[in-house]
């Protein structure tokens, strides 16, 4: 059996209130009014799409040896590698075997459940036992853009398997059409969209049902006989209308969460599916629908093992951390968009060194250390000479993966002198869980977070991005574990 | 074990330049003002000179490297020129350099100089430098100076169980004292003696430490003149004689950055190179024998450990000692009676020179009444470069 064996979200701590952007943009575009519902999830300064899918793996490989792993799939349409692969980083990131299959997928809103089929197919075809999709995405609106408003930053995962199948894959059906109702050249920053009730009549209202009545056609099934219908579509009466119109109760058409997180480009699908799975029970059947110049249709059917799996409640744990975004134009500068002054110190250059980054790469990517044979001391970064002053042994190391094992705060600040584009830049001492003390920014935090000996999780984070050479480099920081939210 | 410097090599002359925000001066200004001083002091002519030293940390802005900058500025005879560095015990290594020459029996007389331009850079602080390797510049913070001590003070009051608002009053008086000092003194960096709620109360720079628990960021040159007691008598011989009693560095093995049985609430360079000092100079009782100090305040938590560290303050008590004024100018052992870095300033490679320079005029009685510490036998300097976690420590005892 084939499917889906694990999953998990990631919606980005930050959170800013749509009326934030129409008080601060309504004046430009007065209309915007009518989009100003709720908030939209908004990714740190020092989040992207990759971080937020690597999140979102992680999450879902809780508990799974990612030693297993066959294929590391990525999917974005706002990868920050255009040569250079994402999931190549996404697999390091992951602590994944290096022979393992890697792919990217994008340029279109339909590249995670694209690369979901590919998976599925992959672990099908026998070419693997595990294949995980890790999608993301942080798509841009012009500042008082209507995207602006319905745009929102996320990640999702899924893990497919030929073993514990909690969802089993029953089929697929898809549809392409150069439809161009959003694009974006090759260069440009900023989304672009034809007339909106074009959109909704033309595009969702015509492809989604296209796609849920070819698949049902294809496998003999009606639309009402699934528990969930999962399909984006940001325009809410027309989202009512499209299940109303297939014969679908309303209470199974799954939230979009457009007022929660907003729409959250390629990773949509993906994370609507990971909520929709918080809920179900077995023998439920499953249909899942991305749209993006097409659609593709998806059919699941959940079985006994999702009672077996752990902490269900992932995309909504997600949600429920939160921290207002009350400044829009903190909003402006994290996303580049505005320029901000950052000083005289903030314009020192330095240059990324490729190859000091490869020999040290499974220690950047994975935080990957070393523990001593002789005397077990695990140390960070990867020590020759065995840090313990009463053992100094040489070249008694075995390597070891830290990133999942969390830590404590030994000593930390909050640093108003360095430069940042969001200061103060808040840092210190982390005592690994198991042995070892690295310096490291904390992230996720403010000040009154932080005490010594408090747990750390690690979270894999843009270190900095270096706009004359446009490298966005990627390393771990500590995020402060925060009470638990219920 | 080996016996060690006491005694052995004397200082024949110092020169100091005035620190501080030396836009008009290029380093090459700088360092001839304090030569000039220095071979004045000396009574000595440039030829003499056998060998050289020159401590300078941040090539960004300075010199750059190697020994020609220097020799050719002050156009040295093609004498051995060496510059050293090692943070900001910069200063003291070349000092060091020069002792041992000397106490070697390779030369008679050698310099020891310091200088550092900072006031170039174009902002407050010292720049980032890619102090520990190339790996930990992609992927380490952007961690400044203030951050890295600062975090000093949260270790210091998890171990001791202080409460950050009473290691904060004591940082506070320890800043307070430097200025009181530093407002006495013509070569000092900030003149002006301020306030306790002035100092309390000032903006955040890296929690917790405010504006004025950093110290300035100057420009400045600092040289010394060694040679032996004899050469010294046969040149000077009416003249006190300022001796090196000890010398010793300390760096960081890795184990408190990278180990976790360090606590973080002190500084364990310093543990160590004071106590190899005190060995080397003989001293049983620091807290009774030290007449004065002047140690490395780069932010007043750092200070206010450094008394532990020491030995002058027993464990746990250096903040009941900065209270009761045991280290202020009329204190038990006064520390930083020049204004310390705190005030008199902070370019980086002068500063262990800076530190001797004030011991030794101290020592010879030269100074004004209102600023000389009475009775003065022993004098201590105490450099740290780095950080808390990892850093080069040195300590100079200079004597009578």
């Amino acid at each position: 059996m084939v499917g889906i064996s694990s999953y998990g979200g990631y919606v980005p701590r930050y959170r800013l209130n749509k009326m934030i952007i129409f008080g601060a943009m309504g004046w430009l575009n007065p209309a915007l009014i009518m989009n100003a519902r709720g908030e939209k999830a908004v990714c740190n300064f020092d989040e992207d799409s990759l971080t937020m899918a690597v999140a979102a793996g992680i999450n879902c490989l809780k508990g799974f040896d990612r030693q297993s792993l066959d294929a590391v799939y990525f999917a974005s349409t706002t990868a920050p590698y255009k040569e250079r692969q994402n999931s190549g980083i996404v697999a390091g990131a992951l602590c994944a075997r290096d022979d393992i299959r890697s792919a990217d997928f994008g340029g279109s809103l339909k590249a995670g459940t694209s690369a979901l089929l590919s998976a599925i197919e992959f672990v099908s075809a026998g070419s693997g036992s595990n294949a995980i999709v890790c999608a993301g995405d942080s798509r841009l609106g012009k500042m008082g853009s209507v995207q602006e408003m319905f745009f929102g930053d996320a990640g999702a995962a899924m893990l497919v398997s030929d073993t514990d199948v909690i969802a089993e894959y029953k089929g697929s059906y898809s549809v392409t059409h150069d439809f161009v109702d959003h694009m974006r050249g090759a260069w440009s920053k900023f989304d672009r969209q034809w007339e909106e009730r074009w959109i909704r009549d033309f595009g969702y209202a015509q492809f989604i049902p296209q796609a849920i009545e070819g698949l049902c056609n294809k496998y003999g099934v009606a639309p009402g006989d699934f528990a969930k219908v999962v399909y984006p579509c940001y325009y809410g009466g027309a989202r009512k209308s499209i299940g109303a119109k297939l014969g679908i109760e309303p209470e199974k058409v799954q939230d979009d969460m457009v007022t929660t997180v907003g729409d959250s480009g390629a990773t949509h699908a993906l994370l609507m599916l990971a909520k929709a799975l918080e809920e179900v029970n077995p023998g439920d059947k499953i249909l899942l629908v991305s749209y993006g110049n097409g659609c593709d249709a998806i059919y699941f059917e959940v079985t006994d093992n999702i009672t077996k799996l752990q902490d269900r409640a992932r995309v909504s744990k997600s949600l429920a951390r939160r921290a207002e975004l009350d400044n829009y134009q903190k909003y402006l500068v994290w996303r580049d968009m505005a320029p901000a002054d950052t000083g005289l110190r903030g314009e020192e250059d330095f240059v990324t060194r490729w190859s000091l980054e490869w020999r040290a790469h499974k220690a950047i990517l994975g935080l990957e250390g070393t523990v001593c044979r002789k005397c077990g001391t695990q140390q960070w970064p990867p020590q020759r000479i065995c840090v313990n002053p009463d053992c100094g042994a040489i070249d008694e190391m075995d390597r070891v993966y830290i990133a999942d094992k969390g830590g404590t705060i030994f000593t930390f600040t909050s640093d108003l002198l360095a430069a940042s584009i969001n200061p103060p830049a808040i840092y210190g001492n982390v005592n690994f869980n198991g042995g070892g003390r690295t310096l490291m920014d904390f992230t996720d935090c403010t000040l009154e977070d932080l005490a010594v000996g408090k747990p750390v999780e690690f979270s894999f984070r843009i270190k900095y991005y270096d706009p004359k050479r446009d490298i966005t480099f990627y390393f771990w920081k500590a995020v402060p574990v925060m009470e638990e939210v219920s | 074990m080996a016996e060690g410097i006491k005694d052995k090599v004397v200082i024949l002359g110092m020169g100091c330049t005035k620190f501080g925000e030396r836009f008009e001066a290029d380093s090459s200004d700088l360092l001839v003002e304090a030569f000039k001083e220095c071979l004045e002091d000396a009574q000595i002519e440039k030829k003499d000179i056998q060998a050289a030293w020159l401590g300078s940390h941040i090539d960004e802005v300075n010199i750059g490297k190697g020994g020609t900058y220097v020799s050719s500025v002050l156009h040295l005879p093609m004498i051995p020129v060496t510059r050293c560095e090692n943070f900001c015990a910069s200063g003291t290594e070349s000092f060091r350099g020069a002792v041992y020459a000397v106490a070697s029996g390779a030369c008679d007389i050698a310099l020891a100089m310091g200088v550092e331009k900072l006031k170039d850079t174009g902002y407050g602080g010292l720049p980032n430098s890619p102090a520990f390797g190339q790996l930990m510049v992609m992927i380490g913070p952007n961690a400044t100076a203030p951050g890295m001590f600062a975090q000093l003070a949260t270790g210091y009051s998890a171990r001791t169980g202080i409460p950050m608002e009473k290691i904060k009053e004591a940082m506070t008086h320890v800043s307070w004292k430097s200025h009181q000092n530093g407002a006495k003194n013509p070569k000092a960096h900030l003149r002006k003696a301020i306030s306790k709620e002035q100092i309390a109360g000032a903006p955040m720079i890296a929690y917790p430490l405010g504006l004025f628990d950093c110290c300035g960021v100057s420009d400045g040159a600092a040289m010394a003149i060694v040679t032996t007691p004899e050469i010294f008598r046969k040149i000077k011989p009416n003249e006190e004689m300022v001796k090196v009693k000890a010398l010793q560095i300390a760096v960081s093995s890795g184990e408190e950055a990278g180990y976790t049985k360090w606590d973080g609430s002190y500084v364990a360079t310093t543990r160590l190179a004071s106590q190899r000092a005190y060995q080397e100079a003989g001293i049983k009782d620091p807290r009774k024998e030290i007449s004065m100090m002047e140690v490395h305040d780069c932010f007043s938590i750092t200070e206010l450990v450094t008394m532990e560290d020491l030995h002058i303050s027993p464990e746990g008590g250096a903040v009941d000692d900065v209270l009761n004024g045991f280290f202020d100018l009329d204190g038990g052992v006064p520390c930083q009676v020049d204004g310390g870095l705190k005030c008199f300033g902070h370019p980086i490679g002068a500063s262990g020179l800076r530190m001797i320079y004030e011991m030794y005029n101290q020592l010879l009685r030269r100074w004004p009444e209102d600023r000389l510490v009475k009775n003065a036998e022993l004098g201590l300097t105490h450099n740290l470069g780095g950080v808390p976690t990892n850093n080069v420590c040195s300590v100079a005892i200079l004597g009578l």
